[in-house]
């Protein structure tokens, strides 16, 4: 075993990489789940928009046209959810779950056409002076677009729930639907409207892993990471800070255990292969282990159905 | 109990049926194919769909050709094997390891069915056949090519489950990137997968992260040929398919599979009725495995060097296991110019002397 082939500059680099396609469906759930709906569909609208984006790129041999096409695919299959849970009153468990269901074998019929394709890359942004910086550089500042795009997106959501009056509505219509409604604010349209944000913003998630990180499509890619981005808001408490957290510690153990099997660790690949999902959770359940703090932060109206009659 | 009296005979019925309208020559063959993966995934299956398309390019309307893509191992794929033995398949090719058990299963309930399974070992019944390709032969060519071009003395290997085929590729890689580059190390990462590309990504870029300058893998998509593009100064090679997209760099050669004759052969045979379950594990000689156009990026002498391993296994001149050699565990395996014998490379369940790391149960 050598462990000093591990270069942690690169480590963290590579961590960054990975985390993001969590991280931007994760940051769309929370804001779905602050007002008020259960989305679990993540996994299919990642898949959808993997896909949406792919084709979409290799067509116009455009990435940016791709990662846009990838979040309107995104948020026109969350509409379907929107449309059934919403305004159709259906169950948000059992509609989400179909959702994903949906997705996949969606994906899967779209990309007949597109196994085996290589798409256009996308450049890196290599900003002149400041990705020439030793350690800092090659971490923070040697990156493709859409890394920054996801950081910028998790800040600017925490700033709008927490600073704005428009995150107020919205934690408004999650913590109590009744009485927003009763205040004059349209609980449906800013639920659709939240939905649909997840929806976008799952789909550029998925557009990230087929269009960056693999870069390839196959049917099924996302394997699972919807249903991470999931645990990581809850396990997060429903805050932007620790869901960043939830997903640079899942990207991190991912990372680190491919990095930890070539560099010829005696631990067996099994366990290995495992860590990422069972460090991500354990630490996370960890830190809102406080019953009480974490009961208040769920938003009180999740899950339920809104109906103005009622 | 009725029903299962009702099903056998339903099967038996159709058994009859095929036999029948076989053997008066009118009805044409039909050819099931089961793959691991998609047919596009530009590698393995891509092969095997290639081998499909050349069957009924020969036989034209007196073939019928059904194939099922991305089939899991394991009991999914005996209920697909079984669907296609039903649907009136003469002759079923089952084109993954995993496919091993499920196979001799299904073959022991369609006695008049012919089946052929790619990679294995088991012939339980007379119904069934195995072939396979002699890869180590090009991963030989390899592991040449890696030795002398990697400048760090690291190569990166991907490997997907610890079978015999698998680790033979390894030793096979290693033993000759070990002779002309003393200073090379191995890094082998288990995928546990033969067809998933973000994890074959994953695992590819990690490995270059630790200064692998050579990957080789032994699963079947682009995705670490991409990566190694991505990266930059970084080489690989194509696997069972040519990958020529990624050519000159990084793809600087490919081990490509070529089935089409072998398919055309059998399928032959079962309409001249002399089929008969064999055991077949051919070479380059042969032209089953071809080593695919090695590219400019490539120095002259090392190609040259290269093509002469190849033309020698072709010859028969040259066995890539030739000793001495010995085992990962110092104890000996090959005195000087003994050969390996095809039992014990078949069943190679250990690395030789130099690799590190161990293979996992």
């Amino acid at each position: 075993m050598d462990l000093s082939a591990i270069n942690p500059i690169l480590l963290v680099a590579s961590l960054m990489v990975a985390a993001t396609p969590i991280l931007l469906a994760a940051v769309g759930e929370l804001v779905a789940e602050k007002a008020g709906v259960l989305n679990l569909g993540v996994e299919g609208m990642m898949i959808t928009g993997a896909i949406c984006g792919f084709a979409i790129a290799v067509e116009t041999g455009s990435p940016v046209m791709g990662f846009l096409a990838a979040a309107i695919g995104g948020a026109l299959l969350s509409l379907i959810f929107g449309v059934l849970t919403q305004y159709l009153l259906s169950n948000q468990v059992a509609t989400g779950l179909a959702l994903t269901l949906f997705g996949l074998g969606f994906s899967s019929l779209i990309g007949q056409g597109y196994i085996g394709i290589k798409p256009p890359s996308t450049e890196k942004l290599d900003i002149p002076l400041l990705s020439d910086i030793p350690v800092l550089g090659p971490i923070l500042f040697n990156h493709d677009l859409m890394v920054y795009v996801a950081l910028a997106l998790v800040a600017a959501v925490w700033a709008v729930l927490k600073f704005t009056r428009t995150g107020l509505i919205l934690r408004a219509v999650g913590e109590n639907h009744d009485a927003a409604h009763a205040l004059g604010y349209k609980v449906v349209r800013v639920r659709l409207l939240a939905i649909m944000f997840g929806g976008g913003c799952a789909g550029l998630g998925g557009a990230y892993l087929s269009l960056i990180r693999v870069p390839q499509w196959t049917e099924g890619m996302t394997a699972g990471a919807g249903w991470i981005a999931l645990a990581i808001v809850v396990f997060g408490s429903w805050r932007a800070g620790r869901v960043l957290l939830g997903a640079y510690l899942f990207g991190g153990v991912t990372v680190l255990q491919l990095n930890l099997q070539a560099a010829g660790m005696a631990i067996p690949v099994e366990y290995l292969s495992m860590s990422p999902y069972l460090i991500t959770i354990a630490v996370l359940v960890i830190m809102s282990a406080d019953k009480s703090r974490a009961a208040l932060s769920a938003p009180a109206c999740l899950g339920r159905v809104f109906h103005a009659s009622s | 109990m009725k029903r299962r009296t009702i099903l056998t005979g339903a099967i038996a019925a159709l058994g009859l049926a095929t036999g029948a309208a076989l053997a008066d020559g009118h009805a044409k063959t039909k050819v099931g194919f089961v793959y691991v993966g998609p047919v596009g995934d530009g590698g393995w299956t891509y092969e095997h769909d290639q081998g499909r398309l050349a069957v009924e390019a020969e036989f034209h309307d007196k073939v019928e050709t059904i194939y099922q893509e991305s089939v899991p191992e394991g009991s999914d794929a005996e209920r697909v094997i079984t669907q296609m033995a039903l649907s009136g398949a003469d002759i079923i090719f089952t084109t993954s390891f995993g496919y091993m058990d499920p196979t001799n299963a299904v073959a022991a309930k369609f006695p008049n069915v012919k089946f052929e399974h790619a990679t294995g070992y088991k012939r339980n019944t007379p119904n069934v056949s195995t072939y396979s390709a002699r890869f180590y032969e090009g991963r030989a060519v390899q592991g040449h090519i890696a030795g002398k071009m990697t400048k760090t003395n690291k190569i990166g290997y991907i490997a997907s489950f610890p079978i015999p085929e698998v680790i033979r590729g390894i030793n096979a890689a290693y033993i000759h990137a070990k002779k002309v580059n003393p200073d090379v190390e191995f890094s082998v990462v288990w995928a546990y997968t033969w067809f998933d590309p973000a994890k074959e990504a994953d695992a590819a870029t990690a490995l270059i992260e630790q200064g692998a300058d050579v990957i080789l893998q032994h699963t079947d998509s682009t995705a670490p040929l991409a990566a190694a593009e991505k990266a930059g100064g970084v080489i690989g090679f194509g696997q069972a398919s040519d990958m020529a997209e990624y050519s000159p760099s990084p793809r600087v050669s490919s081990i490509i599979d070529n089935w089409a004759p072998y398919y055309i052969a059998r399928v032959k045979a079962v309409m001249d009725g002399t089929w008969e379950s064999v055991d077949t594990w051919d070479g380059i000689a042969p032209g089953m495995v071809k080593i695919g156009e090695i590219t400019d990026a490539v120095p002259a002498d090392v190609k040259a060097e290269a093509l002469a391993m190849r033309d020698q296994m072709a010859a028969g001149t040259y066995h890539p296991f030739t000793g001495p050699l010995k085992k990962q565990d110092g104890s000996d395996w090959l005195a000087d110019g003994e050969v390996a014998d095809d039992g014990t490379l078949a069943g190679m369940n250990f690395y030789v002397e130099g690799l590190t790391g161990d293979i996992p149960n």
